[in-house]
């Protein structure tokens, strides 16, 4: 069983929520990102999603944009992402770490070299934005032979036979896009998400991550009650965004905020 | 290649390029389209409807002019001009925007939007959304906005609401990121108008069968008037619509050879350049895979070129294929070359070409006298000059 199915049955014995927070790899700087995914541990987050700076974050709100060009601006890569994984992976062989970014840095680097690398680096889940299961067949296979899940999105546009398509491609878990839009907009519409994973329940027994729109304590509570998991990234990288001249501030806001929500979602 | 060329398959593959590569909320949408799109292009009344705007709108067929000053200044092939530049809003543009306007319309969208570089394509965009009264939103790099004030005017003149992009390198790709985000929002009443034939399945298959009036038009206009196909197409390349829109009609037959020509700004070997097919390397970006400047990360590279609508780091996915197979060569021109061959067709003929079409010009004027004077080049004049006079005036220290 992998390391994320693992965390998913044992939430679900203590009936709990995963909560996962998203980071931007090099954001503001490479030395910030290792001890930042140590402390949201320590806060307990159950798995974190590492976003792996590009060029053109074409479903990225101005937030994570931003935090993708300070990032790049460090010469943040897909190597380098591995390489904080492998320096976290020496603390922490425990937290599920899944990275999520878009296709063409791994296409730069090769397929295989990628699924390589994520192996050895003990990643547990690649979430490729870009990378729809209609084109996923090669991808797909090298990560799950190396024990790594496929994470795919599902939208509020899903229809049923996309849900299957996810559902028989994915591993791990699906992370659900709750509206339409980019990264870091608009606000959750609870009635509908809620519509919308009863579909998806009845089309997979996969865990439901459910992300964007989860601003604060009170839509992470929300959105718990919802899915499997609540996913928080714009809200995080804010705290960078207001505090780029002193990243220990804005370390200890993300580290109160996450505070905030596990103590909300765990009421 | 086989015999009879019918690609993309029914995925929106191109042998390993093209396809649909984004995110699951555009996936619904792009489908949505392409059923759209397979029917009504099987539609007699929607194909009446577009030729006759083609016609009455558009104003064509556009000639295809016998540049004989030029062909004999040259001293080889005679040269044919496919005379784009005299369509309504002066471009090749205006045959796509109509066609997925018309689509958009049948569609039920209410909401246009586009993204553009020089500002041609959103020109053309806000020209077609006026005269159906569609809402019309363009985005356009700020660096754009700023080196193409006139046609930022001439869309606001015509409604469109014009928003300057500001993230990354502020240029053409960071406007359809940009516009890609819009329609991911809008997706229920907005119709994405993409300009060139780049961007995920059907795109880069639909801006083509819009775009193959020119090589229709250009192969019956040859044969009428010379009793025979050409030698050679040249058209200018930088997502890549005007040059597959000349070449498709052609792909069959194996006697007439292709050249598309990139822009190599100050030069390929600088770095400095837009030329994805002649030096970049194959990627995924804006939903397709295809040629692309890049770094060795897979970072996006910012591009170079004088001609704003060759300012681009990817090309059409088609054109990365008709590369890889042979069927067609592409190479590239220097922005001096460029001005060079805009200098040339303005004095000899007394037509003034769009730096894009320069390109295609120039690389004429070292085709040409290679090539025996019974043989038969048709450049694809994919857009006319007006646009480029201040920049041109600039670079050259004219204070107007």
């Amino acid at each position: 069983m992998s390391r994320l199915a693992a965390k998913f049955e044992e939430l679900s014995k203590s009936g709990r929520k995963a909560l996962i927070p998203f980071l931007t790899a090099g954001d503001p700087h490479p030395d910030f990102t290792v001890p930042m995914m140590h402390a949201m541990v320590e806060v307990g987050v159950d798995i974190i999603e590492l976003g792996v700076p590009f060029s053109d974050p074409m479903a990225d709100g101005p937030v994570i944009q931003k935090a993708s060009e300070r990032a790049l601006a460090h010469k943040m890569s897909l190597r380098k992402v591995l390489n904080a994984v492998a320096e976290f992976r020496r603390k922490d062989d425990q937290t599920p770490v899944v990275l999520m970014g878009y296709l063409n840095p791994i296409e730069a680097m090769g397929y295989e070299d990628f699924a390589n690398a994520a192996q050895r680096v003990e990643i547990d889940g690649v979430l490729t934005v870009d990378l729809p299961p209609e084109e996923a067949d090669f991808c797909v296979s090298l990560l799950k032979e190396r024990g790594i899940d496929p994470i795919f999105l599902l939208a509020p546009n899903s229809n049923e036979e996309r849900i299957r398509k996810m559902d028989a491609a994915g591993s791990g878990y699906i992370y659900y896009v709750s509206l339409k839009g980019v990264t870091g907009a608009g606000h959750l519409n609870t009635a509908d998400v809620e519509e919308r994973l009863k579909l998806i329940r009845a089309n997979t027994q996969l865990p439901i991550g459910i992300g964007f729109g989860v601003k604060d304590a009170e839509t992470a509570k929300t959105v718990a009650h919802l899915g499997d998991g609540v996913v928080v990234g714009s809200a995080l990288i804010s705290k960078i965004e207001a505090n780029l001249d002193n990243p220990e501030q804005a370390c200890s806001e993300i580290v109160d905020l996450l505070k905030a929500m596990r103590a909300a979602m765990d009421e | 290649m086989t015999q009879h060329y019918n690609l993309p398959d029914e995925r929106g593959h191109f042998g390993p390029y093209g396809g649909k590569f984004v995110a699951e909320t555009l996936m619904g949408p792009i489908q949505e389209l392409e059923e759209a799109y397979l029917r009504y292009m099987q539609d007699p009344e929607f194909l009446t409807e577009l030729d006759a705007d083609l016609q009455h709108y558009v104003g064509r067929p556009s000639p295809l002019y016998h540049a004989e000053r030029w062909s004999r200044h040259l001293g080889g092939a005679q040269l044919y001009l496919k005379r784009e530049d005299l369509n309504h809003t002066g471009a090749h543009k205006v045959n796509n925007t109509i066609g997925q306007a018309l689509l958009a319309k049948r569609m039920g969208k209410t909401r246009i939007i586009a993204e553009t570089g020089a500002g041609q394509h959103g020109v053309a965009t806000a020209t077609v959304a006026a005269r159906l009264g569609l809402e019309c939103v363009v985005y356009m790099g700020a660096v754009d906005v700023a080196r193409q004030s006139l046609n930022v005017y001439r869309m606001k003149l015509l409604g469109a609401k014009v928003v300057a992009v500001e993230s990354g390198s502020k240029t053409l790709k960071d406007a359809l990121n940009e516009a890609l985000r819009d329609w991911v929002t809008n997706v229920d009443n907005t119709f994405y108008i993409i300009g060139t034939v780049a961007g995920p399945h059907p795109y880069p298959a639909m801006v083509r069968d819009f775009q193959t009036v020119i090589g229709r038009e250009a192969k019956e206009q040859c044969l009428t008037m010379t009793g025979r196909l050409p030698d050679a197409l040249v058209a200018c390349v930088g997502g890549g619509s005007n040059a597959i829109g000349l070449f498709y009609p052609f792909i069959d037959d194996a006697s007439v050879k292709m050249y598309g020509v990139e822009a190599a700004g100050d030069g390929v070997e600088t770095g400095r350049h837009s030329a994805p097919l002649c030096a970049g390397r194959p990627g995924v970006l804006h939903g397709n895979r295809t040629y692309l400047i890049e770094d060795d990360d897979g970072e996006i590279i910012e591009t170079h070129s004088i001609s704003a609508g060759l300012d681009y780091p990817g090309v059409g996915p088609e054109h990365a294929w008709l590369k890889d197979s042979g069927r067609a060569e592409y190479v590239n021109i220097t922005d001096d070359e460029a001005l060079k061959g805009f200098h040339d067709l303005t004095e000899m003929e007394g037509i003034i070409p769009a730096l894009e079409s320069s390109h295609a010009i120039a690389y004429t004027t070292k085709l040409a006298p290679t090539m025996p004077k019974d043989s038969i080049i048709i450049i694809n004049l994919s857009g006319r000059g007006d646009k480029d006079i201040m920049t041109l005036a600039q670079r050259e220290g004219i204070e107007l």
